[in-house]
């Protein structure tokens, strides 16, 4: 299930790409279309090439190396456990090797807190996400953060499972700096 | 013309004051039984035809205004207009025939007649009686310089008999602005959304293609305060609602949330954070300068004023979770108002002071589910009014006698449900309504009554 997941992220990676590059324009753009179903698709591996032209750089590439876009927090809180800081590791690095390249993190919360608090508890996650990117060396100043709060739920649902799919910090490419 | 208009205030000022003792709803005590009441249209001084009705079209129309938003309070009981056994001419609203209104068992009438005026206003003159004590309670005319604006002077009526009849000022000619809410729950489009109390006038101000949050009124000026996403910067706004003019409040490098205007309406105290950190500040609109009232580590938010300035509430994780606090206005002296001695766990946000300054009313969050709740503001008399899966955010009525909040629905299997709406709820508990929105509704904030 979680590797179909991973599919159809490296599939739409360039829908993606297109959809973030978008994100200055208003209005949001619409949640990208389903990717159509992994017919001839190789077993998915976490690592190494897995489509034909993988951009250098692009998020498709970073989802390749990385394994993820994203880490998820426990119910209100903001630290990063051993799982956040692998992933974060690996993003790191990832980045270190596109100095063009700015990111914003977007924090997001679970539907259980309130409009005004999650705002800042997303923005608490951004920037513990942001703030250990930074400590594991890079530049400070290609990272931007912006908290949802509860407003842009990856998975709608009111159980554990959803919140936990919600409850997380997104690393968003927004292109090269120069 | 003018002379009736001249009268009617005339004998306003000489009307006697004891009858209205006689014929009187507590308003301050637990639940009350509505008071039926008699609500007939309101005939027409003369047969004049405006370009919104003719004059006793827009009599029969405010008089069902007048009677939804008593019936809407909860205190009254509009008798259906069907059993009626007579109906109103001019002449009998000076002098009305008791015994009919006895015979359907009415204990107060209101009644009155409209008066289209030389110069194009519209004139609705308002009476409240008892029908038992055959005595009349109180008159007064209310002027719409438009015929359009009847309805003003429909809930200005309704504020009248609301205030003769309970003793305490109406709150029924004002407005709610709120965000509407369309398409996706992923990947929603908010919309300011303004509104009379009633649902009545409702009108969009932004086209939805930025996601906006939390409006509050003015308490002066016919402004709101909101958060855009605008450009993908959420910052504080101030919309100017006679101009149409959305304007940033301060252009600070990082995220600015939660406003909410002080009682004087010249400084909006918010929300900026800094590096992750939520902490509150103050800014004058005059001189734009910023003034820090919190500082620590913890996310501080959802600030609102006491109405004499003098306090502000907000809600504060400082203590590990989050809770409400009362500090000074300078930000001296922060004191922790909510503890749940059964619950430990159970946390508090979004507080807003009454307008009346005795309660502060508030989200708990406890036992799964988020529900609204009054408090005194040293936090005593800890009261819950509703109980659902998720109501949030309050706001007072201008009177401080009712409460509207938003009310989330659970999500079902495959992401169904999930909707928010619009309620309101009386101090008693006991009178919880849906309020209609042409979309799904969220962050309600309730307007001072109108100039």
């Amino acid at each position: 299930m979680r590797t179909n997941l991973k599919l159809i992220a490296l599939m739409s990676g360039v829908a993606l790409m297109a959809a973030c590059a978008k994100k200055e324009e208003l209005p949001p753009p619409p949640p990208p279309a389903p990717a159509p179903a992994p017919v001839e698709a190789p077993k998915p591996v976490d690592t190494g090439p897995v489509t034909p032209a993988v951009v250098p750089g692009s998020l498709q590439d970073m989802i390749n190396t990385v394994g993820s876009d994203r880490v998820f927090f426990a119910y209100d809180s903001y630290v990063l456990d051993a799982d956040a800081r692998a992933t974060l590791d690996k993003e790191a690095a990832w980045l270190k090797q596109y100095p063009a390249l700015k990111v914003a993190i977007e924090g997001h919360c679970d539907e259980r807190g309130t409009r005004e608090y999650n705002l800042a508890l997303g923005d608490r996650r951004a920037n513990a996400v942001r703030s250990y990117l930074i400590a594991q060396g890079v530049d400070g100043g290609r990272i931007s953060t912006i908290s949802y709060g509860k407003e842009r739920p990856e998975v709608l649902g009111s159980d554990e499972e959803s919140w936990s799919k919600n409850r997380r910090g997104v690393t968003v490419l927004q292109g090269a700096s120069s | 013309m003018k002379r009736l208009l001249l009268s009617i205030f005339a004998l306003l000022l000489t009307s006697a004051q004891p009858a209205w003792a006689v014929l009187k709803i507590d308003i301050t005590g637990g639940a009350v039984q509505p008071m039926p009441v008699a609500v007939p249209s309101f005939p027409a001084v003369a047969p004049i035809t405006t370009q919104f009705g003719t004059a006793s079209e827009l009599g029969r129309q405010v008089a069902q205004v007048v009677s939804a938003d008593l019936e809407r309070s909860g205190l009254f009981r509009v008798i259906d207009p069907r059993a009626f056994t007579t109906t109103v001419q001019v002449g009998d609203v000076q002098r009305p025939q008791f015994p009919a209104w006895r015979t359907v068992a009415a204990q107060a009438l209101v009644t009155g007649y409209t008066q289209v005026n030389a110069d194009g206003s519209l004139l609705v003159a308002c009476y409240v009686y008892d029908v038992f004590g055959e005595e009349e309670i109180g008159r007064n005319g209310f002027t719409a310089r438009s015929p359009r604006d009847w309805r003003r002077a429909a809930h200005k009526c309704a504020d009248f008999v609301y205030s003769k009849i309970t003793g305490e000022k109406g709150y029924f000619d004002s407005r709610i602005v709120y965000i509407a809410e369309t398409g996706s729950k992923k990947n929603r489009i908010k919309r300011l959304a303004i509104m009379d109390q009633d649902g009545a006038n409702h009108q969009y101000l932004t086209a939805g293609q930025t996601l906006v949050l939390t409006p509050r009124f003015s308490p002066t000026q016919q402004q709101i305060t909101y958060m855009s996403y605008f450009q993908n910067r959420p910052r504080v706004f101030i919309y100017d609602l006679p101009r149409g003019r959305q304007e940033l409040l301060g252009d600070f490098p990082n995220m600015s949330f939660a406003p909410r205007f002080a009682p004087d309406g010249n400084s909006v105290v918010m929300s900026l954070s800094q590096a992750g950190n939520a902490e509150i500040f103050t800014m004058d609109l005059r001189t734009r300068q910023l003034r820090q009232l919190t500082r620590s580590p913890a996310i501080d938010t959802a600030p609102s004023y006491s109405p004499d300035g003098s306090k502000i509430v907000f809600e504060s994780d400082r203590g590990g979770t989050q809770q409400l606090y009362v500090m000074n206005a300078d930000g001296s002296n922060p004191q922790r108002i909510s503890f749940d001695r059964n619950n430990a766990r159970a946390k508090y946000g979004t507080p807003v002071w009454s307008p009346r300054g005795d309660l502060i009313a508030f989200t708990k969050m406890s036992e799964g589910k988020f529900r609204i709740g009054v408090m005194r503001p040293d936090g005593s008399g800890e009261r819950l009014l509703t109980d659902a899966w998720q109501d949030e955010g309050p706001t007072w009525s201008p009177n401080g006698r009712v409460i509207l909040f938003f009310r989330s629905e659970k999500y079902g299997p495959g992401g169904t449900g999930g909707g928010s709406s619009l309620w309101s709820i009386d101090l008693t508990g006991q009178n919880e309504r849906r309020i209609a929105t042409p979309q799904d509704a969220s962050d309600p904030a309730w307007s001072p009554l109108l100039p």
